[in-house]
């Protein structure tokens, strides 16, 4: 038997945290590639530390529900769930390249599949980019049709701008590299007119994001995991969506002359699931199929394409 | 596969469970139980598929499955884990037999051919008209808020929402909504039953901290007893604590008569931790306020009335309770200003 295990952060304040992490179980479960999918977490139930031992699955991929590589991926996840041959030399990444490790757990007979973090796969850009589609409603987001000369001549005349937004931490590098990640890659992408890494604790911050594009329309995805005090309260307000969150903002908003299409966390988007699935699969769990019909069912056709 | 067809496949490698022997004998079968022997045919091994010990061999050889594994020794214990004959256990079983787990109630039910069926509720609905449910996951939402509509942080708090009830369940899905409800709980009470629970003690988990948690390690022993008696009690959470100060030092807090054992501080207890530690660091320091002797007893009203989580309770008029909100607002408007009570500046040093 083989089980999934979706670890995330959780929270003892916010109930909506661990939405994200259910959500996107429910889409693999429903795939049917796994004999078990089960949600843990640090600060709720089940704990990192007691996950391993309700699973009847002797075989278990384990997928940090994270942006960054860092502390919770490098210590604090090993050590609660007592992999203890782990080094985060076994990653051999420089800040964006983990990929998975093998390991036993000490308190289970079982084998880990220890992967790293949905935030920092590769496809996690198509999932930026799928959050821009579903935000704006426009499958056709930031491509501009060069022949039809017409569509450079709509509502913007820039094209799209796209800001994707990280929390920044002077502790822990590793935080801004997946932003800048992402950001490149979309950018290479050449898919939207100017692609914008921006931050809410460090430069270039978020409050000036209008001062970054010259795209009328930008497009503004934060990379983070769950909805929560960032992305609704402190992001609208930081970017002058709104004067106070609780009147909440408009989609799109407009900020000096701009507007700003604000999608929220990008962990809510379905095709999260997908990520979380080629983690596994990476890790060498026969998934391939169940990744097909994730894809297909999470709006992520066009990216399995080659988009 | 049928009950019969399955009897007659077992049959030639022995089946022995439950009371019920069945062996391979000249050319027929030794049938064996408590009421008695004989020796069948394999048509009349067939025949005895409605016996209750054929069916139950049946349905926990063949259905349930998972020799050794948590989710079968708590259905099993569920039925009474084998404390009656099988047909004495159909008896309790086909009118129902309930039991409780945490402020769940489990209800197990016979149905055809010896199969069970599960159903499982809020102790406080049993009988009640509830709204039904049949998909496991669902009960990740449907207990996250009690029923005052407050997120509940810890799931084995007692403050378990009423109003609903899983029904209609096989044995795993009703394992897997008991694991919804209360996570962990079905595993680490079997470890326990198995003499296997592994505990980590406040040493080992305080030791392992790091980050902003890594200071828990200074909470001296009085203050983690108090903090034992504030959070690890049965009022505030159902699982019984197995965790001591250190393999060779017990905390005095009692441990709790939940079913399910505690095998290490949860991290709300840690999280709680954390704050306690810091709170400890600072001395003591004397303070002189005035407060009638009445005034004096309002406010240790106040804090019992808090730390019991009774100030719903508190009526409105109940102006003879000490906690009552309009006599805390009166005591507020006489004795406390913008230094605080009676005046006094908590940090006098400021004000000089």
């Amino acid at each position: 038997m083989q089980a999934l295990v979706i670890v995330g952060h959780g929270s003892h304040l916010n109930p909506g945290s661990s939405d994200p992490a259910f959500a996107h179980a429910d889409t693999i479960r429903e795939a049917g590639a796994f004999d078990e999918v089960r949600e843990a977490f640090w600060k709720e139930e089940p704990s990192f530390r007691e996950v391993l031992r309700t699973l009847e699955s002797d075989e278990v991929y384990v997928v940090p529900l994270f942006i960054s590589e860092g502390y919770f991926t490098e210590q604090v996840i090993p050590r609660e769930l007592r992999l203890d041959d782990w080094d985060p030399e076994n990653w051999d990444s420089d800040g964006t390249d983990a990929d998975h490790v093998t390991l036993d757990a000490a308190d289970v007979e079982k084998t880990v599949h220890y992967c790293g973090p949905v935030g920092t796969h590769d496809s996690m850009s198509d999932v930026i980019v799928q959050r821009a589609k579903s935000i704006t409603g426009d499958e056709d987001v930031g491509e501009v049709d060069e022949s039809d000369s017409s569509a450079r001549q709509t509502e913007s005349d820039g094209g799209f701008g796209l800001a994707v937004v990280g929390h920044g931490t002077e502790r822990n590098e590793n935080s801004a590299k997946a932003i800048h990640y992402h950001a490149d890659r979309i950018r290479e992408m050449g898919r939207f007119d100017e692609v914008q890494a921006v931050f809410m604790d460090e430069d270039p911050e978020v409050d000036d994001v209008t001062d970054f594009f010259e795209s009328e329309d930008i497009v503004v995805v934060p990379l983070f995991v769950a909805d929560g005090f960032h992305t609704q309260e402190d992001i609208p307000e930081d970017m002058g969506l709104t004067d106070d969150y609780r009147d909440g903002y408009p989609v799109p908003g407009e900020v000096d002359g701009h507007r700003i299409w604000y999608s929220g966390a990008v962990g809510t988007e379905p095709l999260v699931a997908d990520v979380i699935l080629e983690r596994a699969e990476d890790a060498g769990a026969p998934v391939h199929d169940a990744v097909e019909a994730v894809r297909e069912k999470t709006g992520g056709a066009d990216a399995a394409a080659g988009d | 596969m049928s009950v019969a067809d399955a009897l007659a496949d077992a049959a030639d490698a022995g089946i022995d469970f439950d009371g019920l022997t069945v062996e391979p004998y000249r050319d027929a079968y030794r049938w064996q139980t408590p009421d008695g022997e004989a020796v069948v045919t394999e048509a009349e091994l067939r025949e005895r598929a409605d016996s209750p010990y054929a069916t139950n061999w049946h349905y926990w050889e063949r259905v349930v499955e998972g020799h050794d594994t948590a989710r079968r020794a708590f259905l099993r214990w569920l039925e009474g884990d084998g404390e009656h004959a099988v047909p004495e256990r159909y008896d309790h079983l086909r009118g129902g037999h309930t039991r409780h787990w945490g402020e769940l109630a489990v209800t197990v039910v016979l149905s055809e051919d010896g199969q069970r069926r599960y159903e499982v509720r809020h102790e406080d609905d049993l009988g009640a008209d509830v709204d039904a449910y049949t998909d496991p996951l669902e009960a990740r939402q449907l207990v996250k808020h009690d029923d005052d509509g407050r997120y509940r942080p810890l799931s084995t708090a007692p403050t378990l929402p009423t109003g609903w009830a899983f029904v209609d369940l096989d044995g795993s899905d009703l394992v897997q909504t008991v694991e919804y409800v209360y996570p962990a709980t079905v595993a680490n009470w079997h470890r326990e039953r198995e003499g296997d629970l592994d505990v980590d003690h406040w040493e080992d988990a305080a030791g392992r901290q790091s980050g902003i948690y890594e200071i828990v390690q200074q909470l001296d022993g009085d203050a983690l007893e108090w903090a034992a008696e504030a959070c690890c009690v049965d009022s505030q959470c159902l699982k019984r604590r197995e965790w001591d100060e250190s393999e060779d030092e017990e905390l005095d807090v009692p441990r709790g008569d939940g079913e399910f054992p505690c095998r290490e501080p949860c991290s709300l207890f840690i999280a709680a931790a954390r704050k306690f530690t810091t709170l400890e660091r600072e001395e003591t320091r004397e303070y002189t306020f005035e407060l009638t002797p009445e005034e004096k007893e309002q406010v240790e009203d106040i804090v019992d009335a808090v730390a019991d989580g009774r100030t719903d309770e508190i009526r409105e008029a109940d102006v003879y309770e000490g906690a009552n909100r309009y006599r805390a607002r009166f005591l507020r408007a006489k004795r406390m200003d913008e230094h605080g009570l009676s005046g006094t500046p908590t940090y006098p040093e400021d004000h000089e």
